[in-house]
């Protein structure tokens, strides 16, 4: 319903391929698709993201060797021919471990977002809903775990509950939360400011149909823009607490742990840090710009641009 | 029974600053069919009348008196009460088409949306009744335009779509809260005359909002004039335009600019007459007379005793709130006749 189904075609020139504005003044709207493939960001990032996505797939069924085979004859070679990216202290291939790697990236950037996402919209909706001592509450209760450092209690519940990919997604999710519960609330009640809610009311919508016809879809491109920056924080959080040793346990390969082994290896072996590091900066500026270019694309205001 | 029966309405707004009425002791009755205007500066009270006879006054506002339409008292109804019956028996229209159209929806949709809710309808239906809503009210080529969002329409055009919203479950009682002030004069006119076609053929009563009079003695049959928070003069617009009885309503009238009026013998235009002084806040209100700050015609008593309504021709349903009736009887005619002041 929202997209025109009569689309004007767009010349495919070259000139305009990288000119978002002005290409089709047409008379309908260009379709979601026709103005993604024009802007330069979303289309940066979601290549980024997509390799990203097709690297944790292709670990699934190929990896150039067994990213768990140890072979200490070949221990800390550098890239070659045999091995693209060479081997890191125990012999095994740096390629695999990286592809390997990114399943467990995506892993946490989509279990701790959701956590955090989910649960923290919807608290930041109520607040802004019922305002008053729910919005008081709420707010004074995300407060209180903001005021504790992230890393400082995702190290608490993996010391209670014992160290572990899945305890640190779930710390990393539980300090999602809050982000999104503050978020959420101020957009949206920014949102119940706005005279179409008014308008809405005196169209006889109760407060949950406002919330989930008026205030959620125009908060969404905010919401979008926050997950896209907090999956980007989660894998780094994933990585460091690999780290420190309470994420992703030997031997399953995570990129963050591929760091802090490297670092020791600094002087011998100084593409062992670059790698991962490469993978994780790659990461997370495609998410990014993904998360720049949703909110340019999702805002109807800012179409027929 | 009157339609819409408000008795001694008051509002009262707490703010950090103490109490302050920013409506008080507003009565009239408004027949099924009926047009009633209310007019007054920005802060008089107008438009939180409106929104309290919605139910949707703001956290901090507290109202007395009774609002009862078709004989139902709607200011204890709970809200879900209220959401029974805004959009299905009250609606309104407000002032800024720009921000009162939610940017996220298509048109077609939000039109829809009141239908969907307080008639039930399907979608398919809905969308029906909305584009034969939208033809109604002058969207060119509507059934093309459903799938548009508020931004690709004028201001004109939006208005038209929010009265097309209004309208969509057949309300009794419709409020236009200055539906045209955000508007281009020459589109004021065309929307001014398409609400006043829609009430006459659905027979809906009407309350038209507004600081322009000549907005108000042409599309209104009865008038009250707001200042201060309390109605200072009502009547039939009639006979109030041909016997202003308040200074204000008089004030209002000499301040509004006029097109064609006699230069003076130096050639310049006249200057355009004011009304001294400012709107006084609510919280400062005088003790006496509101009005009385601003008033050329005030007396001491002005300032201490609170007026009370004076029945105006012998006739009660024209009255002014003043406590010197005799000066006011012995100025000219105010010389305007309801419907020539645009």
């Amino acid at each position: 319903m929202s997209e025109p189904t009569a689309v004007p075609p767009v010349a495919p020139h070259p000139a305009q391929a990288t000119a978002p504005a002005t290409v089709s003044a047409a008379t309908a709207s260009p379709g979601f698709w026709q103005r993604a493939r024009r802007h330069p960001s979303f289309v940066a990032g979601a290549t980024l993201t997509a390799l990203l996505i097709a690297c944790a797939l292709l670990s699934f069924v190929w990896t150039p060797w067994d990213p768990y085979a140890m072979d200490l004859d070949t221990k800390l070679q550098a890239p070659d021919a045999r091995h693209w990216l060479g081997t890191d202290a125990y012999g095994r291939d740096v390629a695999s471990l990286l592809l390997v790697g990114a399943r467990n990236s995506i892993w946490v950037g989509v279990i701790a977002v959701g956590i955090g996402l989910t649960i923290g919209t919807l608290l930041g909706l109520l607040a802004s809903a019922r305002r008053g001592w729910t919005e008081e509450a709420i707010m004074r209760l995300s407060d209180f775990t903001f005021a504790f450092p992230a890393i400082l209690s995702a190290i608490m519940l993996t010391a209670v509950f014992g160290a572990g990919i899945v305890n640190s997604i779930i710390a990393i999710g539980i300090f999602n939360i809050p982000t999104f519960a503050r978020i959420t609330r101020a957009s949206a009640n920014a949102v119940w400011a706005r005279e179409y809610v008014l308008a809405a009311r005196a169209c006889g919508k109760n407060r949950w149909q406002i919330t989930r016809q008026h205030v959620l879809p125009n908060i969404l491109s905010v919401l979008v823009v926050q997950a896209t920056i907090q999956f980007a924080i989660a894998i780094l959080a994933e990585a460091a607490l690999s780290y420190l040793g309470l994420g992703t346990q030997p031997p399953m390969p995570s990129w963050g742990r591929m760091l802090s082994e490297a670092q020791t290896l600094m002087f011998q072996a100084p593409m062992l840090a670059v790698f991962p590091g490469v993978a994780i900066a790659l990461s997370v500026l495609g998410l990014n710009l993904l998360g720049d270019g949703l909110r340019d694309l999702l805002d109807p205001r800012l179409r027929r641009r | 029974m009157p339609l819409l029966e408000v008795d001694h309405l008051c509002v009262t707004l707490h703010t950090h600053r103490g109490q302050v009425s920013a409506v008080r002791d507003l009565s009239f009755a408004l027949e099924r069919g009926g047009t009633l205007g209310l007019i007054g500066e920005s802060g008089c009270g107008k438009s939180l009348t409106a929104l309290a006879l919605m139910g949707l006054l703001p956290d901090n506002a507290s109202t007395d008196g009774s609002v009862r339409l078709h004989g139902q008292s709607l200011l204890d109804l709970n809200e879900a009460g209220w959401s029974q019956l805004r959009g299905n028996r009250m609606a309104m229209i407000f002032q800024e088409p720009m921000t009162a159209l939610n940017p996220v929806h298509p048109i077609g949709r939000q039109v829809a949306e009141p239908l969907r809710r307080h008639q039930g309808l399907g979608a398919r239906s809905a969308q029906a009744e909305a584009l034969s809503l939208l033809e109604r009210v002058g969207i060119p080529q509507a059934a093309r335009r459903l799938g548009d969002y508020p931004h690709q329409f004028s201001g004109g055009q939006r208005q038209r779509i929010m009265i097309a919203m209004a309208l969509a479950c057949q309300p009794d009682v419709l409020i236009a809260d200055e539906p045209t002030t955000a508007l281009d004069v020459t589109v004021q006119q065309q929307i001014l005359d398409l609400i006043a076609d829609l009430v006459d053929e659905r027979g809906m009563g009407l309350i038209l909002i507004s600081h322009d009079l000549g907005v108000i003695s042409q599309n209104v049959d009865q008038m009250l004039v707001m200042y201060g928070g309390s109605v200072v003069e009502s009547g039939p617009t009639e006979t109030l335009f041909r016997h202003m009885a308040h200074p204000y309503t008089r004030g209002l009238l000499a301040a509004r600019p006029q097109l064609g009026a006699a230069r003076l013998p130096d050639g310049r235009m006249p200057p355009l007459q004011t009304i001294a002084g400012t709107v006084p806040e609510l919280a400062d209100l005088p003790p006496g007379c509101a009005f009385s700050g601003r008033c050329s015609y005030t007396q001491p008593q002005c300032r201490s005793q609170r007026p009370v309504p004076v029945p105006q021709d012998g006739s009660d349903r024209h009255w002014a709130r003043c406590l010197r009736p005799e000066a006011m009887a012995a100025l000219p005619p105010s010389g305007m006749v309801a419907g020539s002041a645009a």
